[in-house]
């Protein structure tokens, strides 16, 4: 099972963070922080696993961003590894190109947030608050509810769940 | 209404919070913007809902708190229209999670969500159900999920497996209504709907043995057949990651054919010829072919047992091994440690890989490889095991050093072929890494050198050479210093020379020396410098030569700032200037300390447990030292089994016990943690052992007058029993690290004077409006039940109506409550109301953890609470 999925830049900022297990806020920050610390200076050669307390944190890292989904110990590292791409896949697709993701999670910039509007195709509207930023954010967090449930593989084809979005935009 | 602030788009504020140079700014801003949110939501705004909520979002992603939001999001959830909920769905899941109490509230809307007409929005709230699902909430809403599970649309009963899990996790008794619709789903068509349908049914199997039988009988065969068709099924694009086809329906469906095949022959043997053919036919030149490869060896190796497809699979994690990806290598690692107990034999012919594994640069692998070279030593390598392990020590990383030491240890412990062989492996690792070694294995040390009487000589010369080049290795240094305490004067004679040793000449000053520089290096902590001292008590006697050098440094000692130091100086010279006579048999070696009642000691979790007949030497620092069985004391079932406890005094108690009792060096100091006192205890035993009859007197003449004053009765009780003291010294000793633990909790009164009160009373909270403080008492002949009195003073001088308290406890707790005495909490503190609740423990032996629970939790809800007071409190 996850435990939680994190986005993380270089400097460990998280960027996304989406927990399938209770914690406290203090506690969520400490994990944020320790995971951060464990994954930004390995190696790429090293592995794409490391231990954290009693689980394991899978991370995978695109430019300036760290993809880290903590599992049970038990868990398939490589599925989940796997798992990683595909999101990365998916949110690649969505966004039609990879240089508005750059604009939301700042691959290569400290800077974030303040950006010009963007012009991704099926984002849906998000409240009737003028900012994209905000809702190219909450877009990724709808995006990866309808991969991940419960701490568990909800879908693994990309089709469907842009289909799926697709829909939902239509509602609002 | 702050007209300014709540026209603030959410992009102007996150430049403002952008533009800010400093965190005071960064804060400054972020509470102007909270406050005009608050008021917004206080004015019931209905437009600026949605651009509250996407501030209060990106706050909470600045890490500030967004609590006073989680009405926000539960009003938006409660709108009708499909963009509202989604965003107070979104919301919820992001401010909130299952713990809060704001949740049970959700739960209504949530039932309705789930039985709308309008099928997205039965998406949205199966989403929400999966991802914060509580306890309560599960039970409420099984019955839902469970009807969703045939919804028509394929991505409703897709959700609704993922949220069964959830449920099924959560509320294990529940499994059993998921059973049949959770199998139907192992038939569906739709891809989406047949994964989620698999992990439902592989929870399902983890929770109730009734599901695991049942789809064992009824649905093996056809899993096994899908698996055949996936396996064999033409390219699909959809499903194709890297031209392997659909790894993640591979991986889900080994996964549960693992868990029907565990422990059953016959449906182990139904699925052979797919494992077979997934093992031979995956490629594994991608990380996703791996990934299923290693799956299928795992299932391989858990189900029953078929000597083939074995050899099959150790054959696959050899390649993995030898493979240059690192993550194929780590989970080749991974696996193999599952197969050591499958087929040793296999593994070990890997075993010179695992080794070079141990010394990857990669802290993964490293810890992975370690774990498994631990599993390979047997009586037959662990020479050349262990030469290797601890050359590498050597040149290892320092964070890796802890981790190595302790496997080396514990491999030399169990695995020793002879004493000798023991020792030397241990002071190796003393040398190379004693900071990392614990201290149970460097006592363990003193046990073994103790018995290995014809060793003496050598093991205190080796420990001579090895202080020389390694004297910042602390427990090397005590190891050291015990030993030429006890054996100093075989390290000056050659006494007990093996042939493979070289003599070395050393006269009495190098050795006092020796124990000086450990006295007086800077870096050592007080323990060893402790030992340096009782060391020099014990050589002033056996080198007559030294003694008045001896009593130089024990006197420069008596003005030491650490009064433990201080007292022991004080204790010694008085010794050797006033006790002439009994000091040489004060001094004597210690007798060969018991290696049976050392092991049960460590071994055993109560301190209870252990007898008595040992007399000095069974007040090892067991059950005192670990923590772990030091807070299982019943603090609240005091009546149950544990006599009353002695007051806060406790622990001080027991070590002026066991100090009088055993030495003349009782830890009574003021700082002292009460954790050490064992450590301390075991310090003197080691040192002193049992001081002969006729000598107690005066050591106890020696103590008197630093005795407790709190406890002198207890003490003088325990001293005139005859029978050892073990009966109130482990009741005192298991209450003692209880207050200690207490103490660190929080500000409550934790010290209680009397011994007729379970616990004192405590401010549970209190701010500038509220004051609650909880009593707690017992119901006489029912120990699990605790009654607490919650009191309620309001300190505002508006009156509060409509008073409602509520609380939470942890699962094994029950909690009832009674009516409040009133809803109505007078203003200014005139008059108080009380509630009272009732507290029942199913767990015996965890009662303490009510106490701080209920201190920890109900500070965190009534600080949330403390928020809402004044909206709450005028509505």
């Amino acid at each position: 099972m996850i435990r939680f999925i994190l986005l993380q830049n270089r400097q460990g900022k998280t960027r996304l963070a989406k927990y399938y297990v209770p914690l406290e806020d203090s506690e969520k920050h400490k994990v944020e922080y320790e995971v951060h610390r464990l994954v930004v200076n390995r190696d790429p050669k090293f592995t794409n696993f490391v231990e954290f307390r009693t689980h394991k944190v899978i991370y995978r890292r695109y430019a300036g961003l760290f993809f880290a989904l903590c599992v049970d110990i038990t868990d398939n590292e490589l599925a989940y590894l796997e798992c990683i791409h595909l999101f990365v896949e998916i949110l690649d697709h969505f966004f039609s190109n990879v240089c508005e993701l750059d604009l939301v999670f700042n691959f290569h910039k400290i800077n974030y947030f303040i950006t010009s509007p963007s012009k991704g195709i099926h984002r849906p509207h998000i409240g009737s608050d003028d900012s994209p930023h905000m809702r190219t954010l909450a877009c990724v967090y709808l995006i990866l509810d309808e991969f991940i449930l419960a701490g568990e593989l909800q879908e693994t084809s990309k089709r469907a769940i842009i289909e799926r979005m697709g829909e939902l935009e239509k509602l609002e | 209404m702050n007209t300014f602030f709540s026209g603030t788009r959410l992009r102007d504020m996150i430049r403002a919070i952008r533009a800010c140079k400093t965190a005071a700014e960064e804060r400054a801003v972020v509470r102007k913007e909270c406050a005009a949110i608050r008021t917004s939501i206080n004015e019931n705004d209905q437009d600026y809902r949605h651009r509250n909520l996407a501030k209060l979002m990106f706050i909470h992603m600045l890490g500030y708190p967004t609590h006073f939001g989680q009405m926000e999001c539960l009003k938006l959830i409660a709108s009708a229209g499909f963009p509202e909920k989604r965003i107070g769905y979104l919301g919820l899941m992001l401010l909130l999670d299952e713990r809060q109490e704001v949740l049970m509230l959700v739960t209504n809307s949530l039932k309705q969500d789930l039985n709308h007409s309008n099928q997205y929005i039965v998406g949205l709230a199966l989403c929400a159900l999966g991802n914060i699902c509580s306890a309560e909430m599960a039970r409420d809403l099984a019955p839902e999920v469970e009807r969703l599970l045939q919804f028509r649309d394929p991505n409703i009963r897709k959700k609704a497996a993922l949220c069964s899990i959830r449920i099924i996790r959560k509320v294990p008794d529940l499994a059993e209504n998921f059973i049949n619709p959770a199998a139907a789903l192992l038939k569906e068509k739709h891809h989406g709907v047949l994964i989620t349908g698999i992990q439902l049914c592989t929870d399902l199997c983890k929770v109730s043995p009734e599901a695991l039988e049942f789809l064992r009988k009824k649905h093996t065969e056809g899993l096994v057949r899908t698996l055949k068709d996936v396996v064999n099924s033409p390219y699909a694009p959809e499903y194709d990651i890297a031209g392997i086809a659909d790894p993640f329906l591979h991986v889900r469906l080994l996964k549960l054919l693992r868990a029907l095949g565990q422990g059953d022959a016959d449906a182990s043997d139904a699925m052979n010829d797919i494992l077979a053919q997934v093992a031979t036919k995956t490629e594994s030149n991608k990380n996703a072919g791996n990934a299923i490869l290693y799956e299928c060896v795992e299932t391989i190796m858990s189900i029953e047992d078929n000597g083939g497809l074995r050899v099959l699979a150790i054959n696959i994690l050899g390649r993995f091994l030898s493979n240059r990806d690192n993550n194929i290598r780590y989970v080749a690692l991974n696996m193999l440690m599952k197969a050591i107990t499958v087929d040793a034999q296999a593994v070990q012919r890997h075993r010179a890989t695992i080794l070079e594994c141990v010394k990857d640069s990669d802290a993964s692998i490293r810890k992975r490889a370690l774990e498994l070279v631990y599993l390979l030593v047997n009586e037959t390598n662990v020479k050349p095991l262990t030469k290797e392990l601890i050359d590498y020590l050597e040149v290892s990383d320092e964070e890796f050093k802890g981790d190595l030491t302790a496997k080396i240890c514990s491999i030399v412990e169990k695995f020793s072929p002879e004493k000798i062989w023991y020792i030397d492996q241990m002071l190796k690792v003393l040398a190379e890494a004693g900071n990392f070694v614990k201290d149970e294995v460097w006592h363990a040390l003193i046990v073994v050198i103790s018995n290995a009487s014809d060793l003496h000589g050598y093991t205190v010369r080796a420990l001579y050479k090895a202080f020389q080049t390694s004297s910042e290795q602390e427990s090397l240094v005590r190891v050291a210093v015990w030993c030429i305490g006890e054996y100093g004067d075989m390290l000056m004679n050659n006494v007990g020379m093996l042939a493979i040793e070289d003599p070395v000449t050393v006269t009495e000053s190098d050795i006092v020396d020796v124990v000086e520089i450990a006295l007086k290096h800077h870096a050592l902590d007080l323990t060893t410098k402790a030992m340096a001292l009782i060391a020099l008590l014990k050589l002033s006697s056996r080198f007559p030569s030294c003694s008045e050098r001896i009593k130089d440094i024990i006197v420069h000692h008596k003005g030491s700032l650490v009064l433990e130091l201080q007292q022991r100086s004080l204790e010694f010279n008085s010794i050797i200037e006033k006790h002439q006579n009994i000091r040489s048999t004060l001094v004597e070696r210690m007798p060969i300390l018991d290696e049976a009642t050392f092991t049960t000691r460590r071994a055993g979790s109560l301190p209870a447990a252990v007898s008595t007949s040992g007399g000095a030497s069974l007040n090892l620092p067991n059950g005192v030292v670990k923590p772990s069985t030091a807070p299982l004391v019943d603090l609240l079932d005091l009546s149950d089994d544990v006599p009353a406890a002695p007051g806060s005094s406790g622990g001080d108690f027991l070590q002026d016990l066991l100090g009088v009792d055993l030495s003349p060096a009782p830890t009574q100091s003021g700082t002292n943690q009460v954790q050490k006192a064992g450590t301390d205890v075991l310090l003197d035993l080691l040192s002193i052992g049992v001081p002969p009859v006729q000598s107690s007197s005066s050591t106890t003449d020696i103590l008197s007058p630093i005795q407790n004053e709190k406890s002198p009765i207890a003490t003088l009780d325990a001293l005139s029993s005859s029978s050892p003291p073990s009966a109130q010294a482990t009741s005192s000793a298991r209450a003692a690290p209880m207050m200690d633990l207490l103490d660190g909790f929080g500000p409550g009164p934790s010290k209680p004077e009397n011994n007729g009160s379970v616990y004192p009373p405590f401010v549970a909270f209190e701010s500038s409006s509220l004051r609650i403080t909880f009593n707690f008492s017992k119901q006489p002949g029912n120990p699990q039940t605790t009654l607490v009195q919650a009191t309620f003073t309001n300190l505002t001088p508006n009156v509060f109506t409509d008073f409602i308290f509520q609380a939470a406890v942890p699962k094994f707790l029950q909690l009832h409550l009674d009516p409040a005495s009133s809803n109505i909490l007078p203003a200014s503190g005139n008059g108080s109301l009380t509630q009272n609740m009732r507290v029942t423990n199913n767990q015996h032996g965890k009662v303490y953890l009510l106490y701080s629970h209920l201190k920890l939790h109900s500070l965190q809800f009534l600080d949330f609470m403390a928020s809402y007071e004044h909206s709450s409190i005028t509505m």
